[in-house]
């Protein structure tokens, strides 16, 4: 099958949501696959992410260790960019940024990178397996202090976080379910938690990294009586406030906005759901419904956005502001600069941080606020500067791939030469006034009359660079 | 909004932070107590080489600069400064130096909110600049536009471009790109207005370093050369208010007494220049300097170094400053300390609420979510 030029834009935009985006020459190479069936792949939990981790921790010791912020970082920086399965990598992101977990104040970052690990293993799993996820995950235990919720003195703050910013937002519990909910999750705790949390206190470095912090349940710090909670009456532990939460609605819509967000288009900040509707709420009710008759199967749920019209419609393709992660990533993925274990990727995780996103380290457990709120002038310096420097690199491998495929093309009017480039970076999108001004200036290039011809590869390299540096290739 | 008539943009406030912790005890020395001796087995600072500031305290050796600005009356010393249930992580507690909140997570910096104040509808840029990349949170604020530069010459938007002219080519592109109307959609109108705003700003940024003019050279450290940027940025008149460095690491767990040194003479070193090249181009008046860290460091020391503590002390130095301590020296008797660490007296916020209402005057409890007694350490009248 040879696909249309309609078909690429469609399928360069998948990858652009469920993937960190593509070229055209990787789109070459499934041009006999339907959407479809790309959509499957990206959905299939079998395949492999394609990375050796012996290899991996060889070279660097500390994406294991997780010492400090950084071998963690790095680790999850590396996987976005180098993995086989790039919608686990988006929905380990996803759900990093919804159950925001921080290494400020955990200072350790073995246990996050045993967070994102869960969050790559449940993924595209049921709610309910990921809910139990986090209710046993020291590092969101810790977080939340639910080591510090004894019977007969509870602390809220999990119990509260899980409802108000974990399942079903805000409005959608009381103040009562609050406390019955914490009351649930007492013993819920840490082994060994006061030595543990006193060595993750003292930042003093260990010469073979952290040690595992691990989950215990105490019976005997578990209130065990009677509790009522969002209308139900029983004996209630964690997992059966988990299997109450699942089920209700809110919890569908919830998680379905979050997904919308993500994936779709940008949606206000979790703190103004309460007073803003969604921007789209037929997509939110259609994605509920899945959510509910399925299960609440994260991976059907996902099937069903991606095959929707709402996800395929061109009024929200290209609108997207790119995370500092999302860009730098997908940028490295043009460049094809890192195939294996590379000390650049350390580099790399810095640049992400300057850009306003510290990965493992939200500024809250809201997580990230998302789109404009990337944007400022400080960062904005940071994003056009490293999207033009990489993609004008010709010495990069995968530039230089594109660069040699645009030398080849027959053509002697600029804006036709600006929209193969374009489509070779990954079908960017440009709008009238971005494409009018690169042709001006590649117009401005040339001495004569337009022809491929007779232009170098430095012109070319020019090209790509300004195209990285305009206001559209900031969105996704 | 500016407070007692007096304009609020006069003034500069030059921040310079001691990330890692700074060791209290061996920056100003209690060096005549024998609980400093009992307590600092190893790592400790020879009474005979302490700057006496009187025959209980000193500074210690490699201070010169700073003890020569403190006998000019210059130097604002702020004993045991720091906020109650005292954090002893970095993250969490520089976090809240940055966000003047110690019960909750805060989003909104301290000085962003400031910045916000003196330039409500951002009509400069630059008000607040700093110098280092990324964007320390005590400069954040939704809304508020500030710089960072990570190297005053090559700041700017297409650095690696090496050819002036295939640059100022590519500028000229991005200003006609990001320029203008956008015509798609609301979204599109913020990235082209951030885009002309940076592009502005390095532009103006980019004529400081031509303009300068001195006799005084810095060395070449970061220290020194963050200071020298921020001399460059102040001398070039481009209306910044804010100007924020770092350096580090203090966090001196071994190796203490080498490190300690060799940070505190980079340290007193470029504020010793910088003041010098304020005073060549009469700024004296109008130019104070914040120094501070996130917390101090245990009382006893653990062989090689020493660990987190909480206590801790900040530095005000300039012309605009009385001179003199300010809180008490916390005591070293096993009975009054705090886990094992220096008790705090005051809250930084007290500090914050000096600088932002009698040096930049501005309205200080919304900034600091919340009323704290003044220190007298600025003269009155500046």
């Amino acid at each position: 099958m040879v696909s249309t030029q309609s078909d690429l834009q469609l399928k360069a935009h998948l990858f652009r949501r469920a993937a960190f985006g593509t070229t055209a020459h990787q789109l070459e190479n499934m041009d006999s696959m339907p959407y479809e069936q790309i959509v499957d792949g990206f959905l299939d939990s079998d395949t492999s992410n394609g990375i050796d981790y012996d290899v991996l921790y060889r070279y660097c010791p500390d994406f294991s260790g997780g010492l400090g912020m950084s071998g963690a970082q790095s680790k999850f920086l590396y996987h976005m960019t180098v993995s086989e399965t790039p919608l686990i990598e988006k929905m380990a992101l996803f759900w990093h940024g919804v159950f925001a977990t921080a290494y400020s104040k955990l200072t350790q970052g073995k246990i996050l990178n045993n967070q994102i690990e869960m969050f790559r293993q449940l993924a595209l799993g049921n709610m309910h397996d990921i809910l139990m996820g986090i209710s046993t995950d020291p590092a969101m235990m810790m977080w939340l202090d639910n080591d510090d919720n004894h019977k007969g003195a509870i602390n809220e703050n999990y119990g509260r976080e899980l409802l108000e910013l974990f399942s079903m937002g805000v409005g959608n519990y009381t103040e009562d379910d609050i406390k019955e909910c914490a009351r649930a999750f007492t013993g819920w705790t840490i082994r060994n938690k006061d030595y543990v949390r006193l060595k993750a206190q003292n930042d003093s470095l260990w010469p073979y990294g952290r040690m595992s912090f691990e989950f215990q349940y105490i019976a005997d710090d578990h209130d065990d009586g009677e509790k009522c909670f969002l209308g139900e009456k029983g004996n209630f532990n964690g997992e059966d406030i988990v299997r109450i939460i699942c089920k209700q609605e809110a919890t569908g819509r919830f998680i379905s906005r979050h997904l919308y967000s993500y994936f779709v288009a940008d949606e206000p900040p979790v703190t103004k759901w309460p007073y803003e509707e969604p921007r789209d709420s037929k997509a939110i009710e259609a994605l509920t419904k899945v959510y509910l008759e399925s299960g609440y199967n994260i991976r059907e749920v996902l099937k069903f956005l991606f095959n929707s019209d709402f996800f395929k419609a061109s009024n929200i393709r290209n609108t997207k502001i790119k995370g500092p992660a999302e860009l730098v990533t997908s940028i490295l993925r043009v460049t094809g600069e890192i195939t294996g274990p590379n000390p650049k990727i350390m580099q790399y995780t810095s640049q992400v941080n300057v850009m306003g996103q510290e990965l493992i380290n939200p500024p809250s457990v809201e997580g990230w606020h998302q789109g404009l709120e990337w944007i400022d002038t400080g960062t904005t310096v940071e994003r056009v500067n490293f999207s033009s420097a990489q993609i004008g690199d010709s010495t990069k491998p995968g530039i230089k791939n594109i660069i040699l495929r645009l030398m080849e093309f027959d053509c002697t009017e600029p804006g036709e030469f600006i929209d193969k480039c374009t489509d070779e970076l990954g079908f960017v999108y440009l709008t009238d006034k971005s494409r009018e001004e690169l042709i001006n200036h590649l117009s401005g290039q040339v001495a004569d009359e337009f022809n491929v011809r007779d232009l170098d590869e430095s012109d070319v390299s020019n090209i790509l660079r300004l195209i990285a540096s305009t206001p559209d290739y900031q969105r996704a | 909004m500016a407070t007692n008539g007096k304009s609020a943009v006069d003034n500069n406030l030059v921040v310079l932070q001691l990330s890692g912790g700074n060791d209290y005890l061996n920056t100003i020395v209690p060096y005549t107590n024998g609980f400093y001796n009992d307590f600092r087995t190893t790592v400790k600072i020879n009474p005979e080489e302490v700057l006496p500031i009187n025959d209980e305290l000193g500074f210690r050796p490699g201070m010169e600069a700073i003890k020569r600005l403190w006998d000019e009356g210059k130097v604002a010393i702020i004993h045991g400064i720091g906020y109650p249930q005292p954090n002893r992580s970095h993250f969490r507690s520089m976090d809240i130096w940055h966000t003047a909140l110690p019960d909750d997570v805060g989003t909104e910096g301290w000085l962003g909110r400031a910045i916000r104040d003196m330039d409500p509808k951002s009509e400069n840029v630059l008000t607040g600049v700093n110098f280092g990349r990324g964007l320390p949170r005590a400069l954040g604020c939704r809304g508020v536009p500030v710089a960072s530069v990570g190297d005053l010459e090559t700041y700017g938007l297409f650095p690696d471009i090496q050819d002036d002219f295939l640059r100022k080519f590519a500028l000229d592109t991005f200003a006609k790109m990001y320029g203008g109307a956008q015509g798609k959609d609301s979204v599109m109108d913020f990235l082209g207005q951030t885009g002309t705003d940076a592009l502005k700003g390095a532009d103006i940024l980019r004529t400081a370093p031509a303009m300068y003019e001195s006799s005084i050279e810095y060395a070449s450290d970061p220290m020194g050369q963050s200071l020298k940027s921020a001399a460059q940025v102040m001398f070039a008149d481009l209306g910044t208010r804010v100007f924020y460095t770092q350096h580090g690491s203090f966090d001196t767990h071994a190796g203490e007494l080498e490190t300690h040194e060799k940070l505190w003479k980079e340290v007193d070193g470029a504020v010793g220049d910088f003041m010098d090249d304020v005073h060549e181009h009469g700024r004296g008046k109008e130019t104070t300097l914040f120094l501070f860290s996130e917390f101090g460091r245990r009382i006893k020391d653990n062989g090689s170094g020493t660990d987190h503590g909480s206590g801790g002390i900040a530095i005000i130095i300039g012309d605009s400053v009385k001179g003199g301590m300010y809180g008490e020296y916390p005591s070293l008797k096993p009975e009054d300390h705090l886990d094992g660490d220096l008790h705090f007296n005051n809250d930084f916020r007290q500090t914050y609420t000096t600088l932002l209402e009698d040096w930049l005057h501005l309205d200080a409890p919304e900034i600091v979510n919340g009323n704290f007694d003044k220190f007298d350490f600025i003269k009155n009248g500046h």
